[in-house]
């Protein structure tokens, strides 16, 4: 079995950490920069490296894509399968409001291929799939493999995939086909960590989760540790943006509340309506509730809501959010893989709802809306429809003073014309 | 001893025909678009003939009988 490194170097104090910067750095390619801040990753063999995944498990390591998974949980799992482990970076990041992986991908490649390998070390594997969803981020990788090609060759085969950006794409199983030649869309039978590429037992994870797996392996759990609460250890991206004068990828500590986050994009408590807090996949939150939230899953979710892919967008004072909501509804509805009947109709149908909703239509419009909201909801092969009803909820009990404006007048005083959150 | 059953759907196979829901109304409702909505609750044993009846009936094989100790947690 391969020994854990000696934990020797020292990493960054307080934040940002997985944003640091390389001092002098000739650009995100310049692995000696890099390798200023950290050592190499522990080298991938045959087996597994339990005394990594045991620190990572210390850590408290929570998945970055979305649903929030202890990464300890999924190594084992993946490692304890027969055959010999592959390694697929999700790098589809299909939450239209997210870019923080993106943002790993261009300008902190030399981190995100360390956190594969490091993973790849945990799971003992000896292949490693990019699965990416935009030119520049694929470019970016393609040019930090090319500088390590010499001076860090590993062994390890690594490859990118260019895969299409949908939101089902970054679903684990859509991805494993896409990255195995078929079309990126969900399907039924055995998890990836069961069987994945190839037949193998795959590792499906998140960039900015390899990131922090890359210098929990260089610096330790108890370093990890120093920064977050016990309910969220650790630092976490978040991307900010909507009634903000700095909006941008922020790196926060674990439970910080949602105001120093507003704070820190100089937003002011007063211009903000609303909080979408975890992006489309996540919920509304009333502003009056919003801002002391801490952001953290426990505290998310008695909000319904969860950390997700770390979107925080603020709905401005006077913008429509039920229009808004409306038009992430309509969105979803044309991002299902037209594979399951509640999912193909059911977000029609609700889209539909909602609409009628923004022209004028009456409570039980609302009420159907809420029905069909949990009949849709876990009955697809994917989680999709379950996310859309989430969001849809929520938005109906936050703007329901909007929805009661539009009934009585049709319309709203926001401008009708006025589109707002980003979609694809 | 008989083992605990419920039913259980393939989404993506399954068409809407609705044949389960006329066969096990009992435990098989059909949503606005037609589609069945499973009670996820162990198969009573009075209705264990009209479940089998209803999985054989589908069309697309989208319906299965499964014992509930093999079932994995999510």
């Amino acid at each position: 079995m391969a020994a854990v490194q000696p934990l020797t170097s020292t990493g960054p104090t307080g934040l940002p950490r997985i944003l640091a910067a390389a001092p002098g750095s000739g650009g995100p390619a310049d692995l000696a920069a890099h390798r200023a801040l950290m050592p190499p990753p522990p080298r991938p063999g045959r087996g597994a490296n339990r005394p990594l995944i045991d620190e990572v498990e210390r850590a408290g390591l929570l998945g970055r894509g979305g649903a929030g998974f202890p990464t300890a949980k999924k190594l084992l799992a993946v490692a304890s399968g027969r055959r010999r482990a592959i390694v697929v970076v999700n790098g589809a990041e299909s939450e239209p409001a997210s870019m923080k992986d993106r943002l790993l991908l261009t300008t902190r490649p030399h981190l995100v291929l360390d956190g594969a390998l490091a993973a790849a070390a945990a799971v003992g594997a000896d292949r490693i799939e990019f699965g990416i969803d935009t030119d520049d981020a694929a470019r970016s990788i393609q040019t930090a493999l090319a500088a390590r090609r010499g001076p860090e060759h590993t062994g390890v085969t690594i490859r990118i995939v260019r895969v299409p950006r949908a939101y089902i794409t970054g679903e684990e199983r859509s991805l494993v086909r896409a990255i195995g030649g078929d079309p990126a869309i969900p399907a039924m039978g055995p998890r990836p960590f069961e069987r994945g590429v190839d037949g193998r037992p795959t590792l499906v994870q998140n960039v900015e989760t390899l990131a922090h797996l890359a210098q929990i392996a260089a610096f330790g759990a108890d370093w990890f540790r120093e920064v977050g609460a016990d309910d969220e250890p650790g630092s976490r991206l978040v991307t900010v943006s909507g009634a903000v004068a700095k909006p941008g990828v922020y790196e926060v500590a674990g439970g910080t509340p949602v105001a120093n986050v507003l704070r820190a994009a100089a937003g002011r408590d007063d211009d903000v309506a609303a909080v979408l807090v975890g992006g489309y996949f996540g919920a509304w939150i009333d502003v009056a509730h919003a801002l002391d939230v801490r952001l953290s899953d426990p505290d998310l979710a008695a909000h319904g809501t969860a950390f997700g892919a770390g979107v925080l967008w603020f709905l401005p004072r006077g913008a429509c959010g039920l229009r808004e909501t409306e038009r992430v509804a309509t969105w979803f509805a044309g991002q299902t893989a037209n594979q399951c009947g509640p999912c193909v109709h059911g977000l029609a149908s609700i889209a539909g709802g909602l609409s009628s909703l923004v022209r004028g239509g009456g409570r039980d419009t609302a009420a159907q809306l809420r029905r069909w909201s949990d009949d849709v909801e876990g009955r697809g092969a994917c989680r999709l429809p379950d996310g859309a009803v989430r969001f849809v909820r929520s938005g109906l009990k936050v703007f329901a003073a909007d929805i009661e404006r539009h009934r009585i007048h049709g319309q709203c005083d926001a401008d009708p014309a006025q589109t707002l959150l980003p979609l694809y | 001893m008989r083992e605990p059953t419920t039913i259980s759907l393939d989404p993506i196979a399954c068409d809407g025909h609705g044949l389960c829901a006329d066969l096990l109304p009992e435990m098989i409702r059909l949503d606005d678009w037609g589609y069945p909505i499973l009670d996820r609750r162990e198969v009573p044993p009075a209705l264990m003939a009209h479940a089998q009846r209803a999985v054989t009936a589908c069309p697309v094989l989208a319906l299965k009988l499964r014992a509930v100790d093999r079932i994995r947690p999510a």
